[in-house]
């Protein structure tokens, strides 16, 4: 078992807490996980991603091969089809249907959404809005993380667990709303994955 | 954290420091620097290391980060120096020079190179310097090696008396896995050099140290060649060897996922280069396929001068490109393997550049700059290296050059003696004291006429908003260095100010002698806590 995901998002909105939960589940559950990060000029506004790989053997590289992701989770729309050569033939897209646009020659919106829907695998959502009526927009990320967790090796007790762990410090109204948007985020999936 | 796993979450840089800490480090001495910066911070943020008293504040540069670290050495402790590549070039100095005197409590130079240049300005391979110094240098595969190299390499140091290298790569240092920790050593004890003259390299007692250095090569080399970092790996397919070198080891099996790689392999993480391992793979295999991150290093090392030798393929021979980082792709097409790199993207997709951040003070000092502009068309601007550096991109292009720490203000005072004017140099609060000082000299004993515009946001912003070692005390070095007070000018770049500020730097560039101008304003990223430290330290 190997899953490829990548996660990618312009710098600064934070798509690095995905993949802390994600790490955290995957050592709770005994597996073994690689996740690698962008530091440096490209976090101030241009385009970042993570790859993190989790499996039950020895993960060699750090980097997904071409072809191989599983999953691209992205908190942006035209950020996630940037990645689409790492797409597997029947992999999933996930994204947040918000725009973030600090570049003048950015493209129509409808023209992106046309251009994921071509993919049969693709959860477009507004993510950020579902998080915004649970109260906590900042949760937008874990939306994101509930609409792919059941295409995840990890089990949903792990997951809520690792999302616990990750904003303990912040406390326990912070955890709950964050736990509320994994959840909503299962829920809105179920439509688009079969 | 509650976890069912003994294992630590570390980025491979993360790893190393623990390492590090667990090697009974007494200090580490580093400058931030992407991709090297979360090797010190990790220690700035260990708890056991703040009960241990293990220095970890920041350097001023590079340089003064080594010979601190060698001071450390020298009165008998473990001491570890951190950089990123071009950082090296800093302390070059120390660094040829303590490979001759040797050290006395073990030493490790961290470099983290950065092939592709994610974030930097060239992507030299630091395993030159290491050959260059003649130093044994270690090349960690994953993380898990970067811990347990770390703690080897200072043993290895105290046993042979040398400083040792540690070369990370990007994709390493900026990865996290899971990581068993060993036990922690002890810290040395304070314990002198035995020989007195060690240390003291004045020519007799240098040629000595020299000496003892190029005998010391073969131990070297046996030390290579009996590593538990080396690997030799044997496979039934001898059409092909191939010889990988650190993080390379990785890709290339990742390759052969479902099944062992069929041929021999040579997998590299100390050199020198093992020559019986390599002499092995060489009489065994028709051919060898060398596969590095960086530059050419072992293939130039193994190919023959006139490259009519066939036997050796990688970048030099265009199976890998020359330039670029490694990853499982361009590894697979060396193989021979059906693998097409797409880069096609869908049309709708554009590049999307970093950016200063909004709210930015260099985006108002830039503002001014570009008005100025168009009153001269002969205006030049010397930039420097920082987030200021977006200032050459849209849609400022407000800078003409931009090539290493401190640069701006030594071209600037060079391009004004070749007559250009008004020639301007942008440099960042942190850059100023890391190596903008000395050039600042040059310029005020000349009286040149260049116009210095220092944009101080109080913090080492792009690797992080570390602290800077600037805060607070621009003004007295500037005028200790013998700024006139009159052209010693403090502005602070708002919107609403930009008429103002304009009308002041366009005062200071027409007058015909050096003149300094503050632009000072806390960078967005740093916390309330600093801005709210910053604030009061200025009442004072």
């Amino acid at each position: 078992m190997k899953t490829n995901i990548i996660l990618a998002g312009v710098g600064g909105q934070g798509i690095l807490s995905i993949a802390a939960v994600l790490d955290i589940a995957a050592l709770d559950s005994n597996l073994n996980i690689k996740q690698s990060e962008v530091h440096g000029m490209s976090q101030r506004g241009g385009a970042v991603q993570s790859h993190v790989r989790i499996s039950n053997k020895e993960i060699f590289s750090d980097l997904i091969p071409q072809g191989k992701a599983d999953i691209i989770i992205s908190v942006e729309p035209m950020e996630l089809l940037r990645y689409l050569p790492f797409l597997k033939e029947d992999g999933f897209l996930v994204t947040d249907s918000n725009p973030f646009i600090n570049i003048t020659n950015y493209p129509e919106l409808e023209d992106l959404y046309k251009e994921i829907k071509l993919h049969k695998n693709s959860i477009l959502i507004d993510a950020k809005q579902i998080a915004k009526d649970l109260g906590n927009s900042k949760a937008t990320n874990m939306v994101l993380l509930g609409a792919v967790s059941s295409l995840l090796p990890l089990s949903d007790e792990s997951l809520q667990k690792a999302i616990a762990t990750l904003f303990e410090k912040k406390g326990d109204k912070i955890v709950a709303k964050n736990l509320e948007a994994f959840k909503k985020g299962q829920e809105v999936a179920v439509e688009f994955i079969l | 954290m509650n976890s069912n796993s003994t294992k630590k979450l570390l980025l491979g840089n993360e790893a190393l420091a623990q390492g590090a800490i667990d090697a009974g480090i007494s200090g580490v001495y580093a400058y931030p620097g992407t991709p090297s910066t979360e090797i010190t911070e990790y220690i700035q943020r260990s708890k056991i290391a703040k009960e241990l008293k293990i220095h970890s504040n920041w350097s001023v540069n590079e340089k003064t980060a080594m010979e601190a670290a060698l001071g450390m050495s020298y009165a008998g402790k473990r001491a570890l120096t951190v950089m990123k590549h071009v950082g090296l070039n800093v302390a070059a100095d120390v660094f040829m020079n303590m490979a001759i005197s040797g050290i006395n409590g073990g030493l490790v130079v961290v470099v983290a190179d950065d092939p592709s240049m994610h974030s930097s300005q060239n992507e030299q391979d630091s395993r030159n310097y290491g050959k260059f110094a003649m130093i044994p240098i270690f090349e960690p595969s994953n993380q898990q090696e970067a811990y347990t190299i770390t703690k080897h390499a200072f043993n290895l140091s105290e046993q042979l008396g040398l400083p040792i290298m540690i070369r990370m790569v990007t994709r390493l240092s900026h990865s996290r896995t899971g990581i068993e920790i060993g036990q922690r050593e002890t810290q040395n004890n304070i314990c002198l050099p035995k020989n007195p003259h060690q240390f003291q390299l004045i020519p007799m007692h240098a040629r000595k140290r020299y000496q003892h250095l190029v005998a010391l090569q073969n131990v070297n080399r046996e030390s290579s060649e009996n590593s538990a970092f080396n690997k030799y790996i044997d496979g039934p397919n001898t059409s092909m060897g191939i010889i990988t070198a650190g993080i390379a080891y990785n890709y290339l099996q990742e390759n052969f996922e479902n099944d062992s790689c069929p041929y021999p392999i040579l997998k590299i993480s100390q050199y020198p280069l093992p020559k019986k391992q390599v002499k092995k793979l060489f009489d065994t295999c028709k051919k060898i396929l060398v596969l590095e991150d960086g530059a050419p290093f072992i293939e130039e090392l193994v190919s023959d001068y006139f490259g009519e030798n066939k036997k050796v393929i990688g970048r030099l021979t265009g199976h890998i490109n020359r330039v670029g980082e490694l990853n499982p792709d361009n590894i697979a097409n060396a193989l021979g393997f059906d693998v097409v790199i797409n880069d096609n993207l869908p049309k709708v997709v554009s590049a999307r550049p970093p950016e200063l951040c909004v709210g930015c003070g260099h985006r108002d000092l830039f503002d001014a700059i570009n008005i100025l502009k168009k009153e001269s068309n002969n205006q030049q601007v010397f930039g420097d290296i920082g987030c200021y550096a977006l200032g050459v991109l849209a849609p400022y292009e407000s800078i003409n050059t931009l090539i290493d720490m401190g640069a701006s203000i030594t071209m600037a005072k060079g391009a004004a003696d070749a007559g250009i004017h008004p020639s301007i140099a942008i440099i960042g609060d942190s850059t100023f004291t890391h190596s903008g000082m000395t050039g600042l000299l040059d310029a005020v004993i000349e009286n040149t006429p260049i116009t210095v515009i220092i944009s101080d946001n109080s913090a080492i912003a792009m690797t992080g908003a570390q602290d800077s070692s600037a805060s607070g005390r621009l003004i007295n070095i500037c005028k200790g260095i013998g700024v006139d007070e009159d052209h010693l000018k403090v502005i602070t770049p708002l919107h609403k100010n930009l008429e103002e500020n304009i009308n002041l730097i366009r005062d200071e560039i027409n007058y015909k002698g050096v003149s300094v101008i503050i632009s000072q304003r806390p960078c967005v990223q740093l916390s309330k806590e600093k801005k709210d430290k910053l604030k009061e330290a200025s009442l004072n």
